[in-house]
């Protein structure tokens, strides 16, 4: 007879709200790895989305998202022309605030020029941009709907497309307008301020400046050569789709990743030891049981075999009910949880491990009982 | 009663001593105890708290490494000089010593006949046989109505009855039973210790028993008294 499978059932219900315990804080650890991917995925996101090979930005910078950039938008026909270039694009980022349903809405507002590369990857509902004005797709996550118009600086802009999971490293939601639209967003000055400028004698700024120009190359065109071609222009910087996740991932997100990453780890060794002590105390609570099993002639494998089983079981139903509730509310959270299978199937395989460690403490407890013990009052 | 000399000892120590620790926190536990238990006898071990009952009680178990001397149970030569013969004492237990504890020690998760069944199944039966030869044994202590039930829901003589069970699960010829009766009230514990005896009768077997309760000194045939860890009369 299987003595960990009749113990439980004995107990059922504490059993099961132990492991609903255990589970919730599964759940959380589970949640926190998803966080953590997701701060990483959420980073690339935007500079995945153009699906460009290189990134041509101002000198001395590591633009756009790093750091600020500013170069001349026709510089984009002359990147065009070098040789392994197929298409390039000339792009804008910048976040706004705008009013919505009565309250603020943050958007990450991504200028692009239509039929060149830097627009979105896809459109889930509606259709891309096809007007050279005020039309704009936005992500899902912005509470946004097809058809909506809302304001952005002076000018007034129809959600004409909804794309999905298109969000900055800050978690804000990108929309997409024309090129066009987004420079003067960017750098027109209020009439006011222009007014004061133009009295200043300084003229206005062109508005012909983008944050970056991106290219996308021939498939034999080397990323590594065709950037050194363009860092021979002294007033420009190329950065390879590599270099520019590598900054996004290792720079931009970087202390937000290791706080959650270390805050993660504090919580496995957490989970760590609580799973021990459950563990411990249900041998401990079993010792005058265990003392008189020992006693009437069971050997020490029905024991250990005991205790070992009921802390799989421990592990394995707690470990099902914190994936299940995870992977059910991620959709919920405000940003995005990314849970891919290796990351639930190590976590199963750390549960399964400290388990079977944490079960080590109480063989070790039940192996060291008296039978002696179960004689007497 | 038995017979003395009819047959030979189920139980026989011969010079056993038990000390712990050493030099001035040395303390002797049993000094020099020897007797003999023979089959369908019922024996009581009486004392004060710390003449070394219990500590017999253990070694007589083999769950006690005792200092010196030698013992047989049921005509093997299990310990001698102060040496085990046997490695496998567990084994030892199962084939030879059933106990009776002073509180049943049922196991909670598991139902009467179960709490039966595991000893049978320990010693190798299967599933099926032992729950049969459990529920068999059940019924022969007139426990039988409450085969299903579990612990909790046993009555204090119905629990040592079932406890009784398993202890003569794997048929041993030697009981040993800590205070069997001490948390029973008379009437229950007369019909313990009826059945007790009528057991050691009927199986050809000894019961050593440790007990205070005044109230069975009648059921037993011999009872040794022991006082600062030795045999002071029988």
């Amino acid at each position: 007879m299987n003595l960990a499978y009749r113990d439980i059932r004995h107990k059922l219900g504490r059993f099961l709200l132990t492991c609903v315990g255990l589970g919730l804080l599964l759940g959380v650890v589970l949640a926190m790895i998803g966080i953590y991917r997701g701060l990483v995925v959420d980073a690339l996101t935007i500079a995945r989305a153009p699906a460009v090979d290189l990134w041509v930005v101002e000198a001395n910078t590591r633009g756009p998202f790093a750091e600020a950039s500013r170069i001349p938008g026709d510089l984009r026909e002359a990147v065009a022309r070098i040789a392994g270039v197929t298409a390039a694009g000339s792009i804008t980022y910048q976040t706004v605030e705008a009013e919505h349903q009565g309250g603020k809405l943050r958007l990450y507002v991504i200028g692009y020029e239509p039929t060149r590369p830097g627009g979105p990857p896809e459109i889930a509902e509606g259709r891309d941009i096809a007007r050279s004005h005020y039309e704009m797709a936005a992500d899902r996550s912005s509470g946004l709907t097809l058809g909506e118009r809302i304001r952005l600086g002076r000018r007034t802009f129809t959600v004409v497309g909804l794309t999905r999971n298109q969000v900055n490293s800050g978690g804000d939601p990108a929309v997409y307008i024309p090129l066009a639209d987004a420079q003067k967003l960017q750098f027109e000055l209020a009439p006011p301020a222009a007014r004061v400028q133009l009295a200043r004698g300084t003229g206005s700024a062109s508005l012909n400046t983008v944050n970056a120009v991106v290219a996308r190359l021939h498939p034999n065109a080397s990323p590594d050569a065709t950037a050194a071609t363009i860092r021979r222009w002294k007033h420009l910087a190329a950065i390879t789709q590599d270099e520019q996740e590598l900054i996004l991932s290792r720079s931009l997100v970087d202390r937000a990743r290791r706080q959650i990453g270390l805050f993660t780890s504090l919580l496995l060794v957490v989970s760590a030891v609580i799973i021990a002590l459950i563990i411990y105390t249900m041998t401990m609570e079993k010792l005058k049981q265990i003392a008189t099993l020992k006693l009437i002639g069971a050997p020490d494998r029905t024991i250990i075999g005991m205790i070992v089983q009921q802390a799989m079981a421990l592990g394995l139903i707690g470990f099902a009910i914190g994936a299940t509730l995870i992977i059910g509310i991620k959709d919920y959270f405000p940003r995005r949880v990314v849970l891919e299978p290796d990351n639930v199937a190590v976590l199963g395989v750390i549960v399964f491990v400290v388990c079977l460690l944490s079960s080590g403490l109480g063989v070790r407890a039940a192996l060291r009982v008296d039978p002696a013990t179960a004689l007497g009052g | 009663m038995a017979a003395p000399g009819s047959d030979p000892p189920l139980v026989r120590l011969d010079g056993i001593s038990k000390h712990f620790g050493e030099g001035a926190t040395r303390v002797d536990a049993l000094r020099d105890v020897s007797l003999e238990v023979f089959p369908r006898q019922v024996v009581a071990l009486l004392g004060p708290s710390g003449s070394g009952k219990t500590t017999l009680l253990n070694i007589i178990g083999c769950i006690l490494d005792p200092s010196a001397g030698a013992m047989e149970l049921d005509g093997e030569l299990v310990l001698h000089e102060g040496q085990w013969q046997r490695r496998d004492l567990r084994r030892l237990r199962l084939e030879k010593i059933g106990f009776i504890f002073q509180f049943h020690n049922l196991l909670p998760f598991l139902d009467a006949t179960d709490n039966v069944a595991i000893v049978l199944q320990l010693a190798g039966a299967d599933r099926g046989t032992a729950r049969r030869r459990a529920g068999d044994l059940l019924d022969d202590l007139e426990i039988g109505h409450r085969k299903h039930a579990m612990p909790a829901k046993l009555s204090g003589g119905e629990a040592q009855r079932v406890a009784i069970a398993r202890a003569l699960a794997n048929s041993p010829r030697i009981i040993l039973a800590d205070e069997p009766t001490a948390a029973l009230d008379s009437k229950r514990a007369g019909i313990v210790m009826d059945l007790l005896r009528n057991l050691a009768v009927e199986r050809d077997a000894a019961i050593i028993a440790v007990t205070h309760d005044e109230k069975i000194f009648d059921r037993f045939d011999r009872i040794f008294h022991l006082r600062d860890g030795q045999l002071a009369d029988t």
